[in-house]
């Protein structure tokens, strides 16, 4: 694990940028704080006591390593591939957003400071940071877009129960993009005494460098565990894309296994066709969102146009830099995966294999369920399973039509990999 | 020397600080704005700032936020906001740019320079673009004769600005205090430091904003500054008076800065 820290050739240059994206397009009021962050992490990163402490974090409290599991009922549906799924989702607190959040909490006590701010979309980033401080002993605020308070309810209460102040946010799009304008206006009024703990691989630089480095002990795991169980690496890394943190994460372990396909997985909505979707890499053009130069749903006009997905968490109209790096160098591959399809992936793991996944990841799995069928029989194809679906309940059960009284089970499994089409309502995640 | 140079001369000559006033373009409306920027002019605003309506304004307090949102509703276009200082330019009036990015970057630096120019805009304020990113700003503003200019802020190291006020022209803006725009019943007491170590690096004029309302404000910030930035106070004045478009509510209260920029207090702090 100790590796997964330290510089690679892969890290930016010093001013944040890979190639073209990246760097800092931030107010100056935040530069010397940006500044402070990126020292602060470059004497940690080599610092045996700092890297010590994160591992023990990542053991005794996150739980890590994360299993590696096989799912053959599922793969059934995947061409004849075999599927791993990386169980992100046992971790503490239910996804992979802890990995960067003890990291990062971890620094802000070095740094002496008490308070912490975060944004969350799913409010998985959220419930780990509100988990983080209340480990820590720090002041928690979250900022929330309003409508994924009420499509995440479940975890506002959580992170009520665990001490942090949640802000719903009613400016703009109401979702994670708004959250992270609000809590950046907090942080330039309250630098001083507060870190902004940013919960994906965007943002301006150091951000995307630290958010990745503190998520490649999933890739670093993976790579072994997958060389382990099936005695080669994969032919393909599958993970979902919100901001990136999960996909460049798991990405990381391979990026120097050429054989290796990486594939993102995007919100693609309600089709990329129809605008109405989060699919920044697949139909965005080059812009500067939230401090950093990548791709992103704009206008002519430079407007940030809005993100639409069933996933409050990839519901996001940027990406971290490094992706879009990744993509231009053609290096990963990245394509939209619409609501049904990933609802439909959605079901068909939670049937076949009593793992009911966050809709975040089922992004992912529905896209190993394309890959295997276009690599076929033989292929193995390794899946982020970024988190856990609790959180989605009250959303799976509306798009499928399920309540007290329609309790109706005659779509069986093999019906999952259809379409929307079985689903009993129309409805959409705010249920 | 730029034009702004020889406004800050004027006004230096005079033994007074500029008044600089702000407001988006297309708020209330793309005609409003034309009308309420000419006002401003009109009654004591030695120059304006022509805002860009941005659909994530960072840096903004809720006035701001709610004009920008309210002119993208309206249907505010980019091709708008060089009519807007077209306009104003056109009539003998001073004006420059304050634009998020995006914008800037998605339309194409150069031809936003150029377009910017054309129209008789004197430069660009930046308020997220730092000197370190703007390479390609820093060629076409010298191409198109425009002036740049860059913020400093309590929180920028000595070394930061003495470089980012060689990167500027025209004047150097001084963020107060740290945090959005919006009035503040107080001008924070870290401005008059921030100007001091500002001037130990240039001989730029220094512009002070965030925050002032009132005569008596404007005639604080006047005794260190070389000019009073007035933004959200002008936008809260259009946007409380609707009816005649703010105009002269907006013409009072720049009648009230421009006495206040001429009687200059003893810096406090
Ligand atoms: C389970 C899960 N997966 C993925 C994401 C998307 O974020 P990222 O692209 O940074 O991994 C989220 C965000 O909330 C999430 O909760």
């Amino acid at each position: 694990m100790s590796s997964a820290l330290r510089p690679t050739p892969h890290d930016p240059d010093e001013r944040g940028h890979w190639g073209p994206w990246g760097g800092r397009f931030m107010p100056e009021a935040l530069i010397a704080a940006l500044d402070e962050l990126a020292a602060e992490y470059d004497k940690a990163r080599l610092d045996p006591e700092f890297v010590g402490e994160f591992q023990r974090l990542l053991r005794d409290y996150a739980g890590r390593p994360s299993l590696l599991t096989e799912a053959p009922r599922f793969a059934e549906h995947a061409g004849g591939a075999r599927v791993l799924l990386k169980r992100e989702d046992l971790n503490h607190t239910g996804s992979h957003k802890i990995n960067n959040v003890l990291g990062q909490a971890l620094l802000t006590k070095r740094m002496g400071k008490k308070r912490v701010i975060a944004e969350t979309g799913a409010g998985q980033h959220g419930v780990a940071t509100a988990t983080a401080c209340a480990l820590m002993g720090l002041e928690c605020v979250v900022y929330m877009g309003e409508v994924d308070t009420r499509r995440q309810a479940l975890n506002v209460a959580r992170m009520r129960l665990l001490g942090a102040e949640v802000i719903p946010v009613s400016t703009g799009s109401r979702t994670l993009k708004d959250a992270i304008n609000e809590a950046l206006r907090d942080w330039v009024t309250n630098v001083d005494t507060t870190h902004y703990l940013l919960g994906t691989a965007a943002g301006a630089h150091p951000f995307p460098l630290i958010v990745r480095d503190f998520h490649r002990v999933i890739g670093v795991e993976a790579r072994a565990q997958v060389l382990e169980r099936v005695g080669r690496l994969p032919d393909a890394v599958v993970a979902c894309v919100g901001g990136g943190s999960n996909a460049i994460g798991i990405f990381h372990g391979f990026l120097d296994d050429p054989s290796v396909r990486l594939v993102g997985c995007e919100p693609g909505g309600e089709g990329v066709g129809s605008g109405r979707h989060g699919a920044t890499l697949t139909a965005g053009t080059p812009g500067v969102l939230h401090g950093a130069r990548s791709y992103l749903l704009q206008d002519e006009d430079g407007q940030t146009t809005e993100a639409h997905s069933i996933s409050a968490g990839l519901d996001y109209p940027g990406v971290g830099p490094e992706h879009s790096w990744l993509k231009d160098q053609g290096r990963a591959e990245y394509r939209p995966v619409t609501d049904a399809e990933a609802m439909a992936a959605f079901r068909l793991l939670s049937r076949t294999e009593g793992i009911i996944p966050a809709i975040e990841s089922s992004h992912a799995l529905a896209g190993a369920l394309e890959l295997g069928r276009e690599l076929g029989e033989g292929a193995v194809v390794l899946v982020n399973l970024s988190g856990r679906g609790d959180k989605d309940v009250d959303t799976a059960a509306a798009w499928f039509g399920l309540s007290e009284n329609n309790t109706d089970n005659t779509d069986n499994a093999d019906d999952a990999g259809a379409s929307a089409a079985g689903r009993g309502s129309n409805e959409r995640g705010e249920a | 020397m730029s034009r702004l140079d020889q406004l800050f001369e004027a006004t230096r000559a005079e033994g007074r600080a500029a008044l600089v006033g702000y407001l988006p373009a297309g708020f209330p409306t793309v005609e409003g704005s034309r009308r309420v920027l000419s006002a401003m002019l009109d009654a004591g605003c030695d120059l304006v700032e022509v805002g860009v309506p941005y659909s994530d304004p960072v840096m903004d307090g809720p006035t701001i936020q709610a004009a920008a949102e309210g002119a993208l509703r309206n249907g505010f276009r980019l091709r708008d906001l060089f009519s807007v200082v077209e306009t104003v330019a056109s009539a003998g009036g001073h004006a420059v740019v304050m634009t998020y990015w995006n914008p800037v970057f998605r339309y194409g630096v150069d031809a936003f320079a150029r377009d910017l120019a054309s129209a008789g805009g004197l430069g660009l304020i930046t308020p997220d673009l730092i000197p370190d990113e703007a390479e390609d700003w820093l060629a076409a503003s010298t191409e198109h004769g425009l002036d740049r200019i860059f913020l400093v802020a309590p929180s920028s190291t000595e070394e930061r600005i003495a470089m980012t006020a060689a990167a500027s022209s025209g004047f150097l803006y001084a963020a107060s205090t740290m945090g959005v725009t919006g009035a503040r019943d107080a001008v924070s007491n870290a401005a008059p430091e921030l100007v001091a170590r500002v001037r130990a690096h240039t001989d730029l004029p220094v512009g002070v904003g965030l925050g002032v309302r009132s005569g008596a404000q404007a005639a604080e910030v006047a005794g260190f500054a070389d000019a009073v930035i007035v933004g959200s106070a002008f936008v809260s004045q259009v946007a409380r008076d609707p009816g005649d478009g703010g105009e002269a509510a907006v013409r009072a209260l720049a009648a009230e800065l421009a006495e206040g920029v001429r009687r200059r207090v003893a810096a406090t702090g």
